[in-house]
């Protein structure tokens, strides 16, 4: 017979718990910045001639803005299937590490697998900043459900913001729709170099912005995925004669 | 994308979309211990989406679709350039960038679109 120790009426549901973090996410300037994001994204979507449902189900299940837009842009642009699945998943590769560092915060004795499968789906750079800004002080008992809720809280965020970003961007005058458009490069090229606050990472930021035009100008196929490997490994061998040098 | 009419925008989403992304996702959570931050292949594997990242912003404004493309190049630069200036400038205000650039994209398009 397990014994249960006695829970004071102050204690807080897993609902209440779950709420704390919906709360936290919408009060966040995060969600600001997936709301802008995610009418780009729905303009986005409108403009290639695929369905906001679509654009939807797509955050639900990918719910990584930059392999949307990687995978909605070559829509737009006619891109091989392989070449688009190669981008997406060298763009995917920085939620590895995160994940790794996301679940020893949640886990706790007896936690099972599939009680993470949910904050390991939620893991995006939003709730991932957010969650190790926040948990810590959360206690091991409540952040599950906070983590959770303040996932479901961003995931609203974006969905909503894609339909109101899609049929904004079907009934506006086109120079609205391309302000529209514009949202999604500038509000990614602002928070990645808002992101990028080590030296390996901004360098890798501006050959990204060199070489994938160039790669693209001429014609070299799977530009997207030279452009990664090409501008991240250089950045990344600087780095390293440089710290070496030092 | 010219198989894509035909195996439909929703399978491609799983096989394109979902899958490749989800991948890694999953490897974290088998493999949540061990690695930390600061490892080689953390710092390698984020640089090298920061460069695909940053390629696809640069693709978006250089050769731009849509009622975009209605809006001059010097134009969707020169928003870039004073977003940037912009962040800086605002202590690092992600969204104080952001409006700056749409508002001289909107305002350089209003004056020299036509």
């Amino acid at each position: 017979m397990p014994v249960t120790a006695p829970v004071p009426e102050t204690e807080p549901s897993t609902a209440a718990n779950f709420f704390a973090g919906v709360r936290s996410a919408l009060l966040s300037v995060f969600s600001l910045v997936l709301m802008g994001t995610y009418i780009g994204m729905g303009a986005l979507t409108h403009s290639v001639g695929l369905s906001s449902w679509w654009l939807a189900l797509s955050t639900v299940l990918v719910w990584a803005a930059p392999a949307q837009l990687i995978l909605i842009s070559g829509f737009g642009a006619g891109s091989a299937l392989v070449e688009v699945a190669i981008a997406v998943s060298l763009s995917a590769t920085r939620l590895f590490p995160m994940v790794v560092a996301l679940l020893p915060l949640l886990r706790r004795p007896g936690t099972r697998l599939s009680d993470m499968l949910l904050p390991t789906h939620f893991t995006s750079i939003s709730m991932w900043v957010e969650s190790l800004r926040l948990l810590p002080k959360v206690k091991p008992e409540r952040r599950l459900a906070f983590c959770n809720g303040l996932s479901v809280g961003y995931m609203g965020t974006a969905v909503v913001f894609g339909f109101v970003g899609f049929y904004l961007a079907a009934g506006l005058p086109p120079l609205l729709s391309g302000a529209l458009l514009f949202l999604t490069p500038l509000s990614f090229f602002i928070s990645t170099v808002n992101n990028a606050r080590q030296l390996v990472d901004r360098m890798a930021l501006v050959f990204g912005l060199l070489l994938g035009p160039l790669l693209a100008y001429w014609q070299i196929p799977l530009d997207l995925m030279w452009t990664g490997l090409v501008g991240g490994t250089t950045a990344y061998v600087i780095n390293r004669v440089r710290e070496a040098a030092q | 994308m010219k198989a894509a009419i035909e195996l439909g925008p929703y399978i491609i989403l799983i096989l394109v979309g979902f899958l490749p992304n989800e991948i890694w996702r999953l490897l974290g959570l088998v493999m949540a211990r061990g690695l930390d931050e600061g490892s080689e292949l953390v710092i390698w594997s984020r640089a090298v989406a920061t460069a695909i990242l940053a390629g696809v912003i640069a693709k978006l404004i250089l050769f731009s679709t849509g009622e975009l493309a209605g809006i001059p190049l010097q134009i969707r630069l020169g928003a870039a350039v004073c977003a940037f200036v912009a962040y800086i400038v605002m202590k690092r205000s992600v969204f104080a960038g952001v409006l700056a650039g749409e508002t001289v994209l909107l305002l350089g398009g209003f004056l020299f679109s036509h």
